[in-house]
């Protein structure tokens, strides 16, 4: 395993770019390069890919510290050896997929509604904020309440208040076992399915449905699933199949359109007609949809149900690809972008366009 | 579901001395700090400014007051303001300036709008069963009682939410959601009283927050009012939002940022089943060993709590649980989940208590008994007050191998400064509550006490720990904030701060000290190894 400290090395050159005020991409793996709106050609490049490594991991902690370079793949195969997992099931997007870009973008897998998201897991982070300076932030135990969140609140920042240099995240066993039951329903009994799947007492740890086909993860000890087979039924899938990794690498033949690619947030229970075709995951709480319907129609219908809309993949990226947020929310994120980042050096134009 | 909590009036008993003993902490930092102390420290009876400057502000803002402000929602009168003067910290006080209760949200805008116009600060205050001084008033301040806010709106078993007012306490959640077998996961010890608004200031944790996490965790969306009076929605019903995630910050902000209106909680299934592990050793590194054991055998607890010898024989003489009280440690392992899961676990978590040494284990073979093992947990503290004129509970954590350690350190310590140390602790998350056992009227006991005690909050720094594990920092631990984060770290925070509330109207003084309070006290973090164990990250 590679094993880079550049933080010196980092922070030097950010604080150079901010006494030039000049701004900065922020890049890890380059595997989300699609994600967020299109930015300026000339910005100067921050390669985060070289600083690299695990900084500790002791199994019994369940905590593990890495290097914002280091690969998912490579968290994921040390955490394997020691019989534990990241439980929010990041894509490794072909083994590119850094710490530091998941937890910028805050991706999290299938089973992300029964086992939370990549923001549950953050414990601590070290920070560059927009001046350069070098922050420790969060901690390495499990229960911390001294300071403000901070390295929670980097979680979907998309580098825009600060570069993740290393990050403490929080890592569970991995399961016994896992098992996964199929069902068929039309879509409106599908989600109703889904949605008292999660209230009830059961080891459901992912949930997804597409075309006729309700897919059901089970994940426990064997005796759990074996008894929760027997409560709920289905037909098992056999286990060579590649459903869940398929949807969360986004490798589904799904994901094979050219149309745009947008995610729908909703709440439970939400049913909104969207033009176009869906693929809906979380137990009905995130939609897929291919479509290159107008954005104010689908963000309409999505809003309509409380939920939200983003330009995930494709599209006119040039435009708002994240929800627009009502004015006071917006002014109050700007003030707090200002905050970290009074030049507005990183990442500029990522989140929202620059006003 | 167990429901391991102190009684409330435990819990204002150990609150009690946890607050006398840091008051006197705080007195020794107000004579380095040479006279520097903020008006907040002094103990004050009933001296109200009387300066007419002063007067004429409060007198300005009560007519803004009761423009809008029935006048049995603001409270003038000395006899009125004194239940307001502290909160679960009692040994700090001040009486603040006036108290309002309003009655809605339109209520609370209008209080925010005419404080951010007059200038005058706002100390937002639910429950006040804090244990950091957190709702500590301020003198020329308005402290803002949500008490009232006390209405579940919505509970919906079908979506698995709730969306109540801040009000509300948090036990009141999990009971409207019983008969639909849902409940609300965090469960500080406090929850009888506590409500959820406070939950939200602190992100309270509890026993069962290494399975089902803070409330951080378990909070779905908030509506808060700026100082300035605009009504925010932070978050969504669904599983994320667009922007940046402010919920993280609001939760555990300590009442900084905006006043909590409106809280969303997720509800959870009740698990189907639940048993309980009790195991003894006759050695408590061993039994600190062990709780990694059940870690490494892939078991998440949902309650993981550890005794020593002292904490065991006191708890049985008070409460007669069937403890062994020849053991030096015991485990308690409660295992939540489908009945197949839970015996699965139990049967593997027996085999590792073995593994590790335990001399007994013992699994709790119905639901009476498995309320009996957690009976004497739950008396822990009642029955250290009744062996003890005195004692100080501490609450720090560590990283889970830190732990034999740590236990070692203290014992040496303990026979060191020849004071008692009960250790009663959420073993399973690594948060420490070490009791110190002392006599304030015996003549020296209470600076060996504060000298220990200082002693293990450095050493859960030193080994890579933090120095508020759950009770938040308030008021009580500001200084300790200079020695866990560093200039550029509290200035990052101050700046976050601002973004809010630019004025520093709400809770100023709270949380996050002043750079220059930490210049005084002389503590910044000092890089480049010129700590103890400069070896170790420190966040």
């Amino acid at each position: 395993m590679q094993n880079h400290d550049q933080s010196r090395q980092l922070q030097e050159q950010l604080q150079r770019c901010f006494s030039h005020k000049s701004a900065v991409v922020v890049r890890g793996g380059g595997s989300k390069d699609f994600y967020g709106r299109q930015q300026s050609a000339d910005l100067e490049p921050f390669d985060v890919s070289a600083h690299r490594g695990i900084v500790n991991y002791e199994p019994t902690e369940l905590i593990i510290t890495a290097r914002a370079g280091t690969p998912i793949n490579e968290i994921s195969r040390v955490l394997a050896e020691a019989g534990q997992c990241l439980p929010f099931d990041p894509p490794e997007l072909g083994g590119v997929a850094t710490v530091g870009g998941t937890l910028a973008c805050g991706f999290s897998g299938p089973s992300r509604p029964y086992a939370g998201s990549a923001r549950d897991y953050i414990l601590g982070a070290h920070v560059l904020n927009g001046k350069g300076e070098y922050l420790r932030v969060g901690g390495e135990v499990m229960k911390n309440v001294a300071g403000y969140d901070v390295s929670r609140l980097m979680v979907g920042a998309i580098g825009t208040l600060g570069v993740i240099l290393q990050a403490s995240l929080k890592v569970l066993p991995s399961a016994e076992k896992e098992t996964t039951l199929i069902f068929h329903f039309e879509r409106d009994s599908a989600l109703d399915f889904m949605n008292d799947l999660a209230g009830r007492p059961l080891p459901v740890n992912a949930s997804c449905f597409y075309g006729d086909l309700v897919f059901v993860r089970l994940s426990g000890t064997e005796a759990g699933i074996d008894s929760a087979y027997r409560s709920l039924g289905g037909e098992r899938l056999p286990s060579t199949d590649k459903i869940w990794s398929s949807l969360r690498e986004f490798e589904h033949p799904f994901f094979q359109s050219d149309l745009p690619l947008w995610r729908i947030s909703l709440p439970a229970l939400a049913k909104p007609e969207l033009p176009g075709e869906v693929f809906i995951d979380w137990g009905g709480a995130q939609w897929w949809l291919h479509s290159d319907a107008d954005a104010d129609e689908i963000r309409i219908a999505t809003e309509r149900c409380g939920g939200h809309a983003t330009l995930f993949r494709g599209g006119d990226r040039t435009s708002e690809v994240f929800h627009p947020l009502p004015p006071a929310m917006q002014a109050m994120q700007e003030r707090i972008r200002a905050s970290f980042d009074p030049e507005r050096i990183l990442n500029p134009g990522r989140l929202t366009s620059e006003r | 579901m167990p429901s391991n909590n102190f009684g409330f009036s435990d819990l204002r008993n150990i609150s009690c001395f946890v607050s006398w003993v840091s008051f006197r902490h705080n007195r020794r930092a107000g004579m380095w700090l040479m006279g520097t102390r903020p008006a907040q420290f002094k103990k004050l009876t009933i001296i109200m400014s009387t300066s007419t400057q002063t007067n004429d502000k409060r007198n300005r803002l009560i007519l803004k007051l009761k423009g809008f402000l029935p006048t049995t929602c603001i409270l003038l009168q000395d006899q009125e303001l004194v239940p307001y003067e502290c909160d679960g910290l009692s040994a700090y006080r001040q009486r603040p300036m006036l108290v309002v209760l309003p009655e809605n949200v339109d209520q609370v805008v209008q209080v925010l709008q005419v404080c951010s116009e007059t200038g005058v600060p706002v100390v937002a205050r639910g429950a006040g069963t804090g244990l950091s001084g957190g709702a500590l008033p301020l003198e020329d301040g308005v402290l803002l009682v949500l008490a009232k806010f006390n209405q579940i709106l919505e509970l919906d078993p079908m979506r698995r939410i709730a969306r109540v007012q801040p009000g509300v306490r948090n036990l009141a959640i999990s009971e409207a959601a019983d008969p639909h077998a849902l409940y609300y996961a965090p469960d500080p010890s406090s929850q009888i009283a506590c409500s959820i608004g406070g939950n939200v200031a602190e992100n309270s944790g509890g026993v069962h927050c290494l399975k089902y996490g803070l409330t951080v965790h378990n909070v779905l969306q908030l509506k808060i009012v700026t100082i300035d009076g605009e009504l925010l929605t932070i978050g969504s019903e669904g599983l994320d939002s667009p922007g940046y995630d402010l919920l993280a910050v609001l939760n555990g902000s300590e009442g900084m940022l905006g006043v909590v209106v409106e809280v969303t909680v997720k509800l959870l299934p009740k698990p189907e089943h639940t048993s309980l592990v009790l195991a003894a050793f006759d050695d408590i590194e061993a039994a600190g060993a062990a709780v990694g054991g059940v870690i490494s055998a892939g078991i998440i607890p949902a309650g993981l709590e550890m005794m020593d010898n002292f904490a065991i024989r006191a708890t049985e003489d008070f409460a007669q649980c069937g403890y062994p009280v020849d053991s030096a440690a015991i485990l308690l392992c409660e295992v939540d989940g489908t009945e197949a899961d839970v015996s699965a676990q139990i049967s593997k978590i027996e085999s590792v208590m073995t593994l590790h040494g335990a001399t007994e284990v013992r699994v709790a073979q119905d639901e009476a008994e498995r309320l009996l093992f957690w009976k004497g947990r739950k008396m822990a503290f009642p029955a250290m007050g009744r062996i003890s004129p005195d004692y100080y509970c501490i609450d720090g954590t560590i990283p889970r191998s830190q732990l034999p350690m740590v236990l070692r350190k203290m014992n040496q310590w303990s026979k060191q400064f020849d004071l008692r140390v009960a250790n009663v602790f959420h073993a399973g998350d690594g948060n420490l509550h070490p009791l110190i056992l002392f006599d304030a009227n015996k003549p020296g006991e209470l600076e060996r006490t504060e000298d220990f005690a200082a002693k293990i909050l450095d050493l859960c720094v030193e080994v890579g720990g933090t120095i508020t594990g759950e009770h938040g920092v308030g008021i009580e631990k500001i200084n300790q904030m200079c020695s866990q984060f560093n200039r550029e770290e509290i200035s990052q925070f101050h700046a976050l701060k601002h973004a809010f509330d630019p004025a520093g109207l709400l809770n100023p003084g709270k949380a996050i000290p002043t750079l220059q309070r930490c210049a005084e006290y002389g503590a910044m973090h000092v890089h480049n190894g010129k700590l103890p164990f400069p070896e170790l990250e420190r966040f």
